[in-house]
């Protein structure tokens, strides 16, 4: 039995399996103000995330008398990460900031809502790798929270290759491990739509494909615990 | 045409393999051009285009303290400027998304592949380094920037050399005959999607009605060291098997063009 152990904690330097995820833990409702809101935390990361609307747009010449756009904004709190960082959007905000409204784009309709803007803050409060993912997960369960019209939650994790091995979730350390690719993902679990995925590092094309297919996984169990997350959220509202 | 007609009309033909100028679906517009040595103060400099679309790519070096993280590893600096005068759309002021994408793009492939040898570009540990920056813009936007800036960095990056260095400065407007340190050339194709077809090299025109892309930057062996995905729409996870395949081809053929346009 000890034995077995052992050799689990060599794959992983926290001692987790190659498959296996960090802790996670989520709320919806965490924001009185907003029109939806949520937590989530994986490991040490934490991000909230805000939704406010279907709100008027303005200026009024963004306006799309189509539908309703959406608005992804990104950051994280200055002490978040071990140096201080700076307030303010970076070239890294702005990007992460578009790859999530294409993430989670794919997921929500807004055509009843004409000349209106659908707008989601997520802030990263703790920083410990997987911020992006964390945060997609968490504006995904804000927004069914607001009631916003959706074909499917957004699941997010991050998959990579370690040392050779293909794993889930990379924490920190993992992340700045030299010679690490890291690949962030979000699925749509209903029908295994992927609509996000960045990569960078250096893999093979067949390493690629399972690092997915393990990504495709992991977010179905996310995305079990956003659904949780939601029910919960509305006992809360029926006992008020 | 509005943009609904023109996307049922660009679907319609697809169905049938064809694009609106007559394309098959994964070849590139024709010829595509590399032309370095464009512009005589840049350490390094190279025009690509892809039909009609023009990019711009220039190197500066210049010399610098080192990031704290990595005191014996040059720094690489990548900027996409949008310029209103390449297109309508594109309007004056600091990055926005778009432009931010793009170079960050690029700078990953670069980064990613360690194309550069930054260890090599430290002159003193911890106290100077060589800082490479590498300035991209738009001169015409006919569709497929990504690929074309991509193109055109390597193609500047290639024919770069280092400036004279004289008391820990840049001596401007000297050069010497050192090449920056290149180890593989990483070359990026970009596939966009189309209802359940994947395209690639698109004109503006089928752009503006593509529902999602996929950009793979592959290296000589077809590792792949950069990916992002862009555009509101999803892929499903068998498409990208077939958008890394299509990558592999299209990448082989751009690296080709990229070799014989270098020998000078």
């Amino acid at each position: 039995m000890v034995q077995a152990k052992k050799t689990e904690k060599a794959e992983r330097s926290d001692g987790r399996k190659l498959n296996e995820m960090r802790k996670m833990e989520a709320k919806v409702g965490i924001i009185k103000r907003a029109d939806g809101s949520a937590m989530f935390k994986i490991g040490t990361t934490v991000a909230l995330a805000a939704v406010y609307g279907p709100r008027e747009l303005f200026p009024g010449f963004m306006q799309n008398p189509e539908k309703g756009i959406l608005r992804c904004n990104y950051d994280m709190l200055s002490f978040s990460v071990t140096e201080r960082k700076r307030p303010g959007p970076s070239r890294r905000s702005v990007e992460i900031s578009l790859v999530t409204k294409n993430a989670l784009g794919s997921a929500i309709n807004l055509d009843q809502f004409p000349n209106t803007v659908v707008d989601v803050f997520i802030m990263i409060v703790q920083a410990d790798a997987g911020t992006r993912c964390a945060g997609i997960t968490a504006a995904s369960m804000a927004l069914a929270d607001a009631g916003i019209p959706m074909r499917d939650l957004v699941s997010a994790v991050s998959v990579g290759r370690i040392n050779g091995k293909i794993v889930i979730d990379l924490d920190k350390e993992e992340e700045d491990y030299d010679g690490t690719t890291d690949i962030p993902c979000a699925f749509m679990s209903r029908n295994n739509e992927i609509t996000l995925l960045q990569l960078d590092g250096d893999i093979s094309a067949e390493e690629l494909k399972q690092a997915v297919e393990l990504g495709k996984e992991g977010c179905k169990q996310i995305s079990e615990i956003q659904k949780k997350a939601l029910k919960e959220r509305y006992k809360e509202i029926k006992n008020e | 045409m509005n943009n609904l007609d023109l996307r049922e009309y660009i679907t319609s033909i697809l169905a049938n393999g064809h694009r609106i100028d007559g394309r098959k679906l994964e070849e590139y517009r024709n010829p595509i051009e590399i032309k370095t040595g464009i512009s005589k103060n840049a350490e390094g400099s190279a025009s690509a285009r892809i039909g009609e679309t023009e990019v711009i790519a220039g190197i500066k070096i210049g010399v610098g303290t080192p990031f704290a993280d990595s005191p014996d590893e040059g720094v690489l600096m990548v900027g996409v400027e949008l310029l209103p005068l390449s297109s309508p759309e594109f309007e004056s002021g600091p990055p926005g998304e778009q432009a931010t994408e793009l170079a960050r793009v690029v700078d990953r492939g670069i980064r990613e592949s360690k194309m550069i040898d930054m260890k090599k570009l430290c002159i003193r540990k911890g106290e100077l380094v060589w800082m490479i920056f590498l300035d991209i813009y738009t001169i015409n936007d006919d569709g497929n920037l990504i690929d074309a800036c991509a193109l055109a960095a390597l193609a500047a990056l290639k024919e770069s050399v280092l400036p004279v260095l004289k008391d820990d400065k840049v001596v401007f407007g000297e050069f010497t005959k050192t090449k920056l340190p290149l180890t593989r050339i990483p070359v990026t194709c970009t596939l966009y999607k189309i209802d359940s077809y994947f395209l690639v090299d698109p004109s503006t025109k089928e752009e503006k009605v593509c529902d999602a892309r996929i950009s793979i930057c592959m290296t000589e062996n077809d590792n792949i060291c950069a990916v992002q995905k862009g555009g509101s729409k999803g892929i499903k996870i068998e498409e990208l098997d077939k958008a890394i395949n299509i990558a592999k081809e299209k990448t082989k053929e751009l690296r080709s063009i990229l070799n014989n346009s270098s020998v000078k």
